[in-house]
């Protein structure tokens, strides 16, 4: 059963059509990855699945609950992570989370050691009792997770739970998506237009242009519909990367591009061609570690729909 | 209702420990001592002990070395209270982004707006009642009369008003918080607010009055001018607050009216110059006291209507 549902879901300001005949289906302990440009209805989206704003026409439903008629009901299961995510500055991110825990009726035991908790798995155990005004803008994205964490919703909707925030941060964050969804079976609905980032924790995709959902459906599948075969990713890690294994593995037929970063390789070719790579590997005495497939670069899949829109 | 007190414990914390309250509280406590000790050496001087109500005579007199009252302070400081409290109640949270995650929890969202202005309530009240205990015990100690017990149920009607008065000026805070997205925009609305109504209402009632029925030569055309002047100048809260607490705190003060006034003043008068018992002073205070309470309604009713079906975006 899909957690979250609409069903020609359309917000209309002052004549504006922002989200247009909406149909959306996103089924339970799944990422959705919710792309489009800004402006596209993402966040209005949002908004209304949460009852933050009321649909102009069709319905949203969340949990099998109605979003409009019974937001609270909603609000119980659903987290909310918005895009700028804003905590008391004056007050111990332990107060925050404590604040939230409380609106939500946990008891004050049970609440406390789940906050402890929370910041531990975040990385801010150390600072639990610092005012937010000290902490870094990824800091505070992670004092957001450990908030749904405290709270642990059945749905989490993250608007744009990446932008603004360095590198380092943002690896920090996705992963810690990653683990949340896994380990708390959280449906996740991330919303972003980061197209790497959004690859790197979701399967299926819906991108949405101009208040319409263009395209839905894994990212394997979308890219061999749209892009006909298509491009793989490839990437590899090893335990030490040499110039002689790039050489290699760059000679084998079908492969388009070689990047390297760190110990990892990421290999584009035209179709699936892992046991060719490993065996090039192997041959230039390179020790392989892991190997998985990222099948098709999310970035072609969304271009070709932003043109054509 | 669990989300209301939530809301409500936490907002009363953050004012009891912020910097404004604490600037506040002082504000209104110097002004309230210093008007009190000047008033106490007043009455000192011209009342004997065998006067009524020497008491409370200490909130309503002023001298020319403070030309003010303890009411004068209390009836120009309070509304600062209360916008000081309320005027950045939503915007502010709006703008740091803690109020679309504090609406997406699952709570209502009146409880949001009833916790903060239930918290402001209670926090003006703390300050009222230590404030007018301070004050008391200061008066007692200089005049050395002690209040009698009608004198003492007067100060606690004074006190309820006076909270119900600043309950006022920290919904009109909150509607302004709610209306105006810049926090320093609804913080000059609601100074707007106050400046009219405390300098320039009676400049403009007298100026009504004047177009209305200009005052000429009779004594009937002079009580219609000024009768008009009185009706007008109760558009504002303030004069209505003032009105209200002359008659609750000078027990002799016998009407409102302009025609009595006149004959109760002069020595000829018919009545006797005896004060009023507190059932006919709370009588005749009472539209003033419902008025003041219809306005917070009317504030909060908007307020409400704005706040509810509002789209809440993360800035």
């Amino acid at each position: 059963m899909a957690v979250v549902e609409t069903v020609d879901l359309t917000k209309v300001y002052n004549g504006n059509v922002a989200v247009d005949k909406l149909n959306l289906q996103i089924e339970e302990g799944e990422v959705f990855g919710f792309l489009g440009p800004n402006g596209a209805g993402k966040t209005t989206t949002i908004l209304m699945l949460l009852g933050l704003t009321e649909p102009t026409s069709g319905t949203a439903r969340v949990g099998g609950f109605n979003c409009t008629r019974e937001p609270l009901k909603v609000k119980r299961i659903a987290g909310y992570v918005p895009e700028k995510v804003g905590f008391y500055d004056y007050l111990t991110a332990a107060y925050n989370l404590d604040y939230v825990a409380a609106l939500n009726g946990i008891a004050k035991d049970a609440a406390s050691k789940r906050i402890k908790e929370a910041l531990e798995v975040v990385g801010l155990g150390k600072v639990a009792n610092k005012p937010v005004e000290t902490f870094s803008k990824g800091m505070k994205q992670r004092l957001a997770i450990a908030e749904l964490l405290v709270k642990t919703p059945k749905v989490v909707f993250l608007d744009e739970p990446t932008s603004g925030i360095d590198p380092e941060g943002v690896v920090q964050v996705l992963d810690l998506i990653k683990k949340i969804a896994r380990e708390h079976n959280m449906t996740i609905v991330l919303s972003s237009h980061q197209l790497n980032q959004v690859q790197r924790v979701c399967r299926r995709v819906g991108i949405m242009l101009k208040g319409k959902m263009v395209v839905q459906g894994m990212i394997d599948q979308l890219g061999k519909q749209t892009l006909g075969g298509g491009r793989f990713m490839v990437s590899v890690k090893l335990t030490e990367v040499t110039p002689g294994i790039v050489d290699a593995v760059k000679k084998i037929k079908g492969v388009v591009n070689v990047e390297r970063s760190g110990d990892s390789l990421l290999i584009s070719c035209n179709e699936d061609l892992r046991p060719k790579i490993a065996k090039a590997i192997v041959d230039s005495d390179g020790l392989l570690v892991n190997m998985e497939i990222q099948s098709f670069a999310l970035e072609d899949i969304y271009m070709k729909y932003f043109r054509e829109g | 209702m669990r989300g209301l007190l939530t809301v409500f414990k936490k907002e009363l914390q953050d004012d009891f420990t912020s910097w404004r309250f604490i600037i506040l509280f002082l504000l209104v406590l110097l002004a309230g001592v210093a008007s009190v000790w000047i008033a106490a050496g007043n009455i000192r001087g011209t009342v004997t002990g065998t006067s009524s109500f020497a008491f409370i005579a200490l909130f309503t007199t002023s001298s020319e070395a403070l030309p003010f009252s303890f009411l004068t302070f209390i009836m120009l400081f309070i509304p600062i209270v209360g916008i000081a409290l309320g005027f950045d109640a939503i915007n502010n949270e709006k703008n740091n982004g803690t109020l679309s995650r504090l609406v997406s929890q699952p709570i209502y969202r009146d409880a949001v707006i009833n916790g903060k202005f239930l918290a402001g309530v209670v926090t003006i009240s703390v300050m009222l009642v230590s404030i007018i205990l301070l004050v008391t015990g200061l008066g007692v100690r200089m005049i050395g009369v002690a209040p009698t017990s009608e004198e003492a149920i007067r100060i606690f009607f004074f006190l309820i008003t006076t909270i119900i008065y600043g309950a006022f000026w920290l919904g009109l805070g909150i509607l302004f918080s709610i209306l105006m997205r810049r926090v320093a925009t609804s913080a000059l609305a609601s100074i707007a607010i106050w400046i009219f109504f405390a300098f320039f209402m009676s400049i403009i009632a007298q100026m009504i009055a004047n177009g209305m029925a200009p005052a000429g030569d009779t004594m009937e055309s002079q009580v219609r001018n000024i009768e008009i002047q009185i009706t007008a100048s109760r558009i504002s809260p303030i004069a209505l607050f003032q009105e209200a607490m002359i008659v609750l705190l000078i027990p002799g003060w016998r009407t409102m009216g302009q025609i009595l006034q006149i004959q109760t003043s002069a020595d000829t008068s018919f009545m006797l110059a005896n004060p009023l018992s507190l059932g006919q002073s709370l009588l005749m205070v009472w539209p003033h006291l419902m008025i003041i309470i219809l306005l917070t309604v009317v504030l909060f009713a908007i307020s409400y209507v704005k706040f509810m079906r509002e789209e809440i975006r993360a800035a």
